[in-house]
């Protein structure tokens, strides 16, 4: 792995605030997942799991078609489908039509997919005030910093950091109480939202028989976002794409239960273009912005396009035991948790972070709890497959390959095997002696051997091997 | 495992060719170097009625991976979809096969229960060894309140990220502590281990077994 | 721009072509539960409380029209355009704009009240949800900018859940730019994972239900 990744993980597990307050705000939300998906509260939850990834998986094979379906309707209904295949593409669309406008004020959703394409990076190095509206987002974007979890963004802040940040960027007194805090926010958002030119949101889904992008939040910014300007700009993965409204009965009553427990989110948006008719109020201009940026690399790839089926719940990260000691600042990319390190290799390259495929000791509770039944653990495994011919090819990883080489071969000679088991322990101090070897063996004083042996000890080898003693009856 | 098979009837037989299911090497990316391996084990377990395996890990590589092994060899994947449905992991051949849930066992001793990953995402066992221990005459088994995390080993997950592994072993530790056993049984060798170095470290008089020690106990 | 471009690489990534029809979807999943009328505003009114909504059942318009006028004590309240609401005598009730259709005066009416009092297109009873789409009767700012929002909704209009939703209207897309389905105050728990509620949507909500 890059001495980046090892460094970033180092540093999470030696903070031990931290520690907590990843492993209980993960384990709060796993209780109240699994309170909602309880057999007694929703007996159907495996049938609608197996649902939703027959739905995925057929949408997905039939992406094209349904893209086309999507954009008449999106056309008909007086929006406007932006089709972009990469970050500079997104940023130079808004950026044009900001212009054009004479647009200065952007307020913001969440959307990972513009973390994705660094949009406010973008937007304001242009110029344009670019503003997050999700108090967590919010949070970050006042740090410089990235996402910490899917749906929990700011679980790493505590109410000091937030207090002493709102003090150094908004000019406040210091508050330390929460309820406080978030007031204070809901203030300077508010005349945000009421002055904005433009409202960008992400999509958690984009319904292609509505021409409709959907928002599921809590707080009620993505509604202000998409209500209050007059243009709303929606930015979606080509991914996100269902067939009907109607199979949102199936993936709404997923979506909240898994990522935090509520059988629905306070606020589902349902938004198939600007204001109609004698609508009162509602944006003139709608756009929705259908992203690539490597997802139809993915797409062609028939094992791992099963990594697109993903709706973002975030309930991966939350059961992920690995997850749960590294948190979401020490993965390479904006996607943390297992999903992050399926889709980033496939983004950026298995080489861009060469040990994320390994960084998981593939306990499967990421696939036991994803609500589209993605096979994480197996795609992780041909990643890692890829990660090593990857490594052959370019010359790299010699050692090891050699070691497993010369292991294979000690597995396939049975009599060489035992030969080997009988030499180690010959060599070895008598078993009522050793207790389990701690020390390191001389010939065997490696970094990783040391490593490995500092947390665990090898068993001794017994006086009697097994084969031994089998034979001796 | 073996004495209790025989004890509740079975003609055990152990090949002496065998080495390893190939597991290590799949799960660190080395394919071909895992097919060979494969390959080996086909050979030596191909007339076997039964193949009886003490650990869960072991069992779900044999019986959901070696397939993928063999995508260009009909002969192999043939061999191996045959040998899926013959291969058992220990706890389940008892109950499903063997049909038995007390093997006349007897040891004085508070236990708790780790479930192994393998042995339970992927093999669907969780009640099953409970059934078992709780046949066993003197034992007491408590529940952890984390029964179903992840020990951390993940085989070359634990060299490769020993700090990562490390920290999900202590994870675990606190919990069997908090459960007041005095013994912590599992069905995979390597998590016993990964365990037990951790409750070494922390100079903790509980100790692991394997569920057929216990069930072999008299 | 990159249209043309992207549909050809989906295409060849699926191995498909152009015009291409698609393989017949799965089959939509609609189940309906069977729930008289007193279940489902019962179940909605249980609902709604468990969300720390406020809830009040009653026999008639007048009485809605009573309980509201209670709720409001003459501050400045904005009501939409639904014509219940009027039949209720909700509207002309002390310190209640109604009638906007301007967009600029329904956005200033609604950022300065105290209340922003709806009817709602639906509710759902299984979540305790409103469904609400934006048309000259309702806008969508009146149950968003207040503080507080009410609701008054005629018992007929309790649907079992979303796939009765589904059900009756496929297609929300052909009435409405925007339908959203409301399930309880505005609410966070960014922050230590502490919750508070009312952070941009309104803190707090009635649902009276009417009938």
């Amino acid at each position: 792995m890059s001495v980046v990744f090892d460094e970033k993980i180092h540093q999470t597990l030696d903070d031990s605030k931290l520690q907590l307050a990843i492993y209980t705000a993960t384990g709060r939300l796993m209780e109240k997942r699994r309170e909602a998906v309880a057999a007694g509260i929703l007996p159907d939850y495996q049938e609608l799991r197996t649902q939703a990834n027959d739905l995925k998986k057929h949408t997905i094979e039939n992406l094209d078609y349904y893209l086309e379906q999507f954009e008449a309707n999106v056309t008909a209904h007086g929006g406007k489908v932006v089709y972009c295949k990469d970050a500079t593409e997104v940023a130079d669309f808004v950026l044009s039509l900001a212009r054009e406008r004479g647009a200065g004020l952007i307020v913001k959703s969440k959307s990972m997919t513009t973390e994705e394409v660094d949009l406010n990076e973008r937007l304001e190095h242009h110029h344009l005030e670019s503003v997050e509206t999700d108090l967590g987002e919010y949070i970050l974007q006042l740090a410089h910093e990235r996402p910490y979890h899917i749906v929990a963004p700011a679980l790493h802040k505590t109410r000091y950091q937030v207090a002493d940040l709102f003090t150094e960027k908004l000019g406040v007194p210091n508050e330390t109480v929460i309820e406080k805090q978030t007031m204070i926010a809901r203030g300077v958002l508010r005349q945000k939202f009421l002055a904005a030119d433009i409202g960008i949101s992400g999509a958690n889904f984009l319904v292609a028989d509505s021409g409709a992008v959907v928002l599921v939040e809590n707080e009620g910014n993505a509604r202000l976002t998409t209500s209050a300007p007059k243009i709303h700009v929606a930015v979606a993965g080509l991914e996100k794409m269902i067939p009907r409204a109607q199979d949102l009965a199936v993936f709404l009553k997923l979506l909240g239960r898994s990522a935090t427990g509520q059988e629905l989110t306070v606020y589902t948006s349902f938004l198939s273009g600007p204001r109609r008719g004698e609508e009162i109020d509602g944006p003139d201009e709608f756009y929705v912005v259908l992203l690539d940026n490597g997802r139809t690399r993915l797409l062609a790839d028939r094992d791992k396009r099963q990594s697109l089926y993903c709706i973002r719940c975030g309930a991966c990260l939350n059961h992920c035991p690995v997850y749960r000691k590294i948190g979401g600042h020490s993965f390479p990319w904006v996607y943390s948790g297992p999903i992050g390190a399926i889709i980033t290799p496939q983004f950026l390259g298995v080489t861009h972070e060469p040990g994320l495929p390994f960084a998981s000791s593939l306990c499967g509770a990421c696939a036991e709890v994803c609500p589209v039944k993605i096979d994480i653990p197996q795609v992780l495994l041909d990643l890692r497959s890829e990660v090593k011919k990857t490594e052959a090819r370019e010359g790299h990883g010699k050692l090891e390959r050699l070691a497993f080489r010369i292991w294979a071969w000690i597995m396939r000679h049975p009599g060489i095997y035992e030969m080997l088991g009988a030499m180690a322990a010959s060599v070895a101090p008598p078993a009522e002696n050793a207790g389990w070897l701690r020390d390191v063996p001389a010939a065997f004083n490696l970094p990783p051997v040391r490593a490995w042996l500092s947390q665990r000890d090898l068993p001794p080898p017994p006086a009697r091997s097994f084969r031994q003693m089998w034979r001796r009856r | 495992m073996a004495e209790v098979l025989e004890r509740i009837g079975y003609e055990v037989d152990f090949p002496e060719a065998q080495t390893c299911c190939g597991q290590p090497a799949f799960n660190t990316g080395y394919r071909a170097e895992a097919r060979e391996v494969a390959r080996h084990f086909l050979g030596v377990f191909r007339d076997a009625e039964y193949v009886v395996v003490p650990s869960g890990s072991c069992t779900s590589m044999i019986t959901h991976h070696f397939a993928e092994l063999f995508p260009k060899e009909p002969d192999m994947l043939a061999a191996a979809h045959a040998l899926e449905t013959r291969v058992w992991e220990f706890s389940k051949f008892l109950l499903e096969v063997a049909k038995v849930d007390d093997v006349g066992a007897r040891l004085e001793e508070v236990v708790t229960f780790h479930d192994s990953c393998h042995a339970l995402r992927e093999l669907g066992i969780k009640q099953g060894p409970r059934r078992l221990l709780s046949h066993v005459q003197g034992l007491e088994l408590r529940e952890m309140d984390i029964p179903e995390e992840c020990c951390g080993f993940g085989g070359t997950f634990s060299v490769k990220f020993p700090g990562i592994s490390g920290g999900m072993a202590r994870t675990k530790l606190d919990s069997i502590v908090r459960s007041g056993a005095r013994a912590v049984v599992a069905l995979d060798a390597s998590c016993l281990m990964q365990i037990q170095g951790a409750l070494s470290r922390a100079g903790l008089p509980i100790r692991t077994l394997h569920l057929a020690e216990v069930l072999a106990s008299r | 721009m990159s249209r043309e471009n992207i549909l050809h690489k989906v295409r060849t990534a699926l191995g498909r072509s152009a015009g291409q029809a698609p393989a017949p979807p799965p089959a939509a999943r609609l189940r309906l539960p069977e729930m008289d009328a007193d279940a489902r505003v019962n179940s909605l009114m249980a609902k709604v409380a468990a969300l720390a909504g406020k809830t009040r059942r009653v026999d008639s318009p007048q009485a809605a029209r009573d309980y509201v006028a209670a709720l409001l004590d003459g501050r400045r309240t904005v009501a939409s355009n639904a014509p219940f609401l009027a039949e209720c005598g909700i509207t002309a009730l002390a310190g209640v704009r109604s009638g906007i259709s301007a967009r600029e005066d329904l956005r200033q009416a609604c950022a300065s009240a105290d209340l922003g009092v709806t009817c709602a297109d639906y509710a759902l009873a299984d979540t305790g949800t409103l469904v609400m789409l934006s048309s000259r009767e309702e806008a969508r700012l009146i149950s968003l900018l207040p503080p507080v929002h009410v609701a008054v909704v005629p018992q007929a209009r309790i649907l079992t859940g979303l796939d009765e939703l589904f059900t009756l209207l496929p297609r929300p897309a052909e009435q409405t730019s925007s339908m959203v389905l409301i399930t309880g105050p505005s609410r966070t728990a960014d922050i230590e994972q502490i919750l508070v509620r009312g952070v941009h949507g309104p803190g707090e909500i009635h649902v009276v239900v009417v009938g």
